[in-house]
């Protein structure tokens, strides 16, 4: 069908001959399966790391920030450093839901439900930092304009802190609903694959009753265009205003209009460093390697590098400015003190060489593609990026106007430790997630199998465009829902007919045993598959998909009729079939067909 | 409503959007089709009229935008018109720009949050309610198209919704509540 073509200079986004079933499956695995040990250990260390940044959180909020490595003239340092960093690594999530959506680029599709994971997480951090840096967190609530009794004494919405209060609220808010909506259907699936009782409850609560009526669908599709076209300019907007931080300042080296698009740059290039650094282990844990393939990485890879060269002009920039302004001030603080060259060299050429000169080596295909290189490269660029804003906001404050507030920051275990607790609570939430939530958006990844899948290209590739893509995932007897019907019998049983087509492969010699079978029926009863709904009789101990597949053929497909046999039966069934004799009497079939049934 | 209804299990996209076709040119009513992700061109197909949730968005957007003039409007000049840092606090037009941001997240935040809203009222969506896909199976790999019989001859619709290339077809005879 030529509505699938795709030019043949593309490689598959799905790997493997995958049909719509095993994209279920493989999403649905690690939600159905159990934690392994590695998982379990990772967890434990997370969680450690966050309990002590607990610890020094309470810590501080109770002693007070003097606990901190701050000082006068340094204000702000590690809090906000890393309020940034986050904020910035939540970037890359939403432009990979949002902006490549408008974009229409395919390969999002196996990325964004855990590149908007990562903003979630990532978001939730960065909001801790400007509550636990106030000197009064407890009176935070004023930042919002409630009607008080004060005379109503509002806020002052000059301020870019307030507008940061806004922004990442909104920010936090709508990328989570984006997220929720997105993750629906894919609940559902879970929903409706899961054998265990409380997870189908769960996945009942959480997918909201989602039933995929074709109405649902293009509401769905709608709702996420409009979502993502708001999203755009939103996650623009978000990093604009947290560089208004510094950006409306008055101190030199902050007070610079270039802020705004190069700390959204910066975002997405740390943010895609993120994402590179979970998701190749992901792939690997979750086996999802045909899914995130070595061209995600690639793409991710050219993102970096575009957002990386994009952030290597802002600083070439900011150094002309420097020197052009003709600003002493300026001048000094990039030059003659300068950051190079001052007290905090180490931050700056750390900075340089860890987001310019390590991403540079992206440039060559082969590292591109390389998983090692990549995995290295985005560590890399991720411990840059904090030092871009540790340079940003502490070199610029350590030697401003009067050299009689001249300092150096040290910080303490309080500002190390807070810090580390977010990196472990960060992961205690993607771990928590990657065991419980679709990693991948599998109803989306389905849209572009007969596009991008390796099964569909090459069908394309050996027997041209116009081949049906038209697929069968699941013959009959299939293990759940109404009874299939055939040409010509179109709503009895087809069961009890031996000359019906879907029998001639039985091993049930149904003109011999005629007389046994209606016997047999007589006595459990008939499924009418219009008012009953079957049960999964392979869940009675003895019973393999062999038997239930035989049970079927005579017509028994509940526990009800199971539960019914007695020794008579069973004999009837051994005459009938007789591969099993004394099978169903030995593991006591009635009694646990009886349990099953009740327990429903 | 309905009391007899056909479901036809379709196991590919490709299939069920040449059966849907099929089905309204033979004028049978489709009451409802179940697909596990979205079939691109399924609603047009179907005679879906197009979904109105953009524009209710843009209309949410205005909301918040107004909500956000009045509110800093009312806070910053009128209330307690202050100075602050010698910012002009007589007109809103003169302290425009450090509205501006506030401006723009509250439209942000009422068109993104009041569109999805009203998604999930309009398809009534939300926790705690029941799924009600007629077969666990459309969640997964499988395409479930729902025929109204009522007023056919079930024998004849059943044989043309197999010639379709359903895989499995059943008659429903009492319809659950929608």
């Amino acid at each position: 069908m030529s509505s699938h073509y795709e030019a043949p200079i593309r490689e598959p986004l799905v790997l493997g001959e995958k049909s719509y079933a095993d994209i279920s499956a493989d999403v649905a695995a690690p939600v159905l399966g159990k934690a392994n040990k590695s998982w379990w250990i990772v967890f434990t260390i997370a969680l450690i790391a966050f309990l002590w940044g607990l610890g020094c959180i309470i810590y501080t909020v109770s002693t007070g920030i003097g606990v901190w490595g701050l000082n006068k003239t340094i204000g702000w340092a590690w809090d906000i450093t890393n309020f940034v960093w986050w904020v910035g690594i939540g970037h890359a999530g939403t432009l990979i839901s949002a902006v490549l959506l408008l974009f229409r680029q395919k390969w999002r599709m196996a990325v964004n439900r855990s590149a908007e994971a990562m903003t979630i997480f990532a978001v939730v951090q960065a909001g801790l930092f400007p509550i636990i840096h106030m000197g009064r967190p407890w009176l935070a609530y004023w930042v919002l304009p409630i009607p008080n009794q004060f005379g109503s004494l509002w806020v002052n919405f000059n301020s870019p802190l307030l507008w940061d209060v806004f922004a990442i609220s909104t920010y936090l808010s709508i990328s989570l609903v984006f997220w929720w909506t997105g993750l629906l259907p894919d609940f559902a699936m879970i929903r409706d694959k899961t054998e265990s009782p409380f997870q189908k409850k769960i996945y009942g609560i959480l997918s909201f009753g989602w039933s995929g009526r074709a109405k649902d669908w293009q509401r769905f599709e709608e709702v996420s265009l409009v979502l993502a076209g708001l999203a755009t300019p939103l996650v623009l907007s978000v990093h604009t205003i947290v560089s208004f931080d510094f950006a409306t300042s008055v101190v030199p080296g902050w007070h610079s209009t270039i802020y705004p698009p190069y700390f959204v740059a910066g975002a997405i290039f740390s943010g895609f460093a993120m994402v590179q650094t979970l998701l190749i282990i992901m792939r690997k844990v979750s086996h999802l390697e045909s899914y995130i393939t070595v061209l995600h990485i690639e793409y991710m890879n050219k993102v970096i590098l575009l957002t990386g060269g994009i952030v290597t002009v802002a600083y070439g920039i900011e150094y002309f400015i420097g020197w052009y302004s003709g600003v002493p001030y300026e001048n000094y603080t990039y030059l003659s003190f300068g950051a190079a060259t001052g007290p905090y060299w180490w931050a700056f050429w750390a900075l340089i060489t860890c987001n310019f000169i390590v991403p540079l080596t992206l440039w060559v295909k082969k590292l591109r593609r390389n998983i090692m290189w990549t995995f290295l490269v985005a560590l890399i660029i991720n411990i840059g990026m904090w030092f871009e804003r540790f340079d940003i906001i502490v070199v610029n404050m350590s030697k401003d106007r009067l050299t009689s507030s001249w300092t150096l920051f040290q910080p303490t275990f309080v500002d190390i430790g807070t810090f580390m607790g977010t990196i472990g609570f960060f992961f205690v939430l993607f771990l928590l997630y990657a065991r419980t939530f679709p990693v991948i958006a599998q109803a989306e990844v389905k849209t572009i199998l007969k596009t991008s899948g390796a099964g569909f290209k090459k069908l394309r590739a050996d027997h041209g465009d116009n081949v049906s893509h038209v697929q069968h995932v699941e013959e009959y007897p299939a293990e759940a829902g109404p009874a299939a019907n055939v040409e010509g019998k179109h709503f009895d049983s087809p069961f009890v007919n031996p000359t019906d087509e879907d029998l001639e492969n039985s091993n049930v010699d149904f003109g011999q045993h005629q007389q046994k079978i209606d016997t047999l029926i007589a006595t459990v009863g008939t499924f009418d598959p219009a008012l009953q709904k079957q049960d999964n009789l392979k869940k009675i101990n003895g019973v393999g998909p062999l038997m239930e597949q035989k049970l079927h053929q005579l017509g028994i497909f509940t526990f009800e009729q199971v539960s019914r046999m007695t020794d008579r039966e069973y004999d009837l069934l051994d005459d009938i079939i007789s591969e099993f004799p004394g099978r169903a009497k030995r593991d006591d079939w009635a009694g646990q067909a009886l349990l099953l049934k009740n327990k429903k | 409503m309905a009391a007899k209804k056909i479901h036809a299990i379709y196991t590919d996209d490709d299939l069920l959007m040449q059966a849907v076709t099929q089905t309204r040119a033979a004028n049978y009513h489709i009451s409802e089709v179940f697909t596990p992700f979205p079939v691109h061109g399924l609603d047009h197909a179907l005679g879906l009229a197009p979904t109105r949730l953009a524009i209710t968005s843009f209309l949410y957007g205005l909301v918040g935008l107004a909500v956000a003039m009045l509110m800093m409007n009312y806070m910053m000049i009128d209330d307690w018109p202050q100075n602050i840092g010698g910012k002009p606090s007589f007109t809103f037009y003169q302290n425009m720009p450090t509205f501006i941001p506030i401006m723009f997240e509250l439209t942000v935040f009422f068109a993104g949050h009041l569109m999805v809203i009203t998604f999930y009222m309009r398809s009534k969506l939300w926790p705690f309610r029941k799924a009600e896909n007629p077969d666990i199976r459309t969640t997964d790999a499988h395409f479930l198209m729902e025929v109204d019989a009522d007023n056919h001859d079930i024998q004849k619709l059943s044989k043309f919704l197999y010639d379709t290339g359903a895989s499995e077809i059943s008659l429903i005879e009492n319809d659950q509540e929608h």
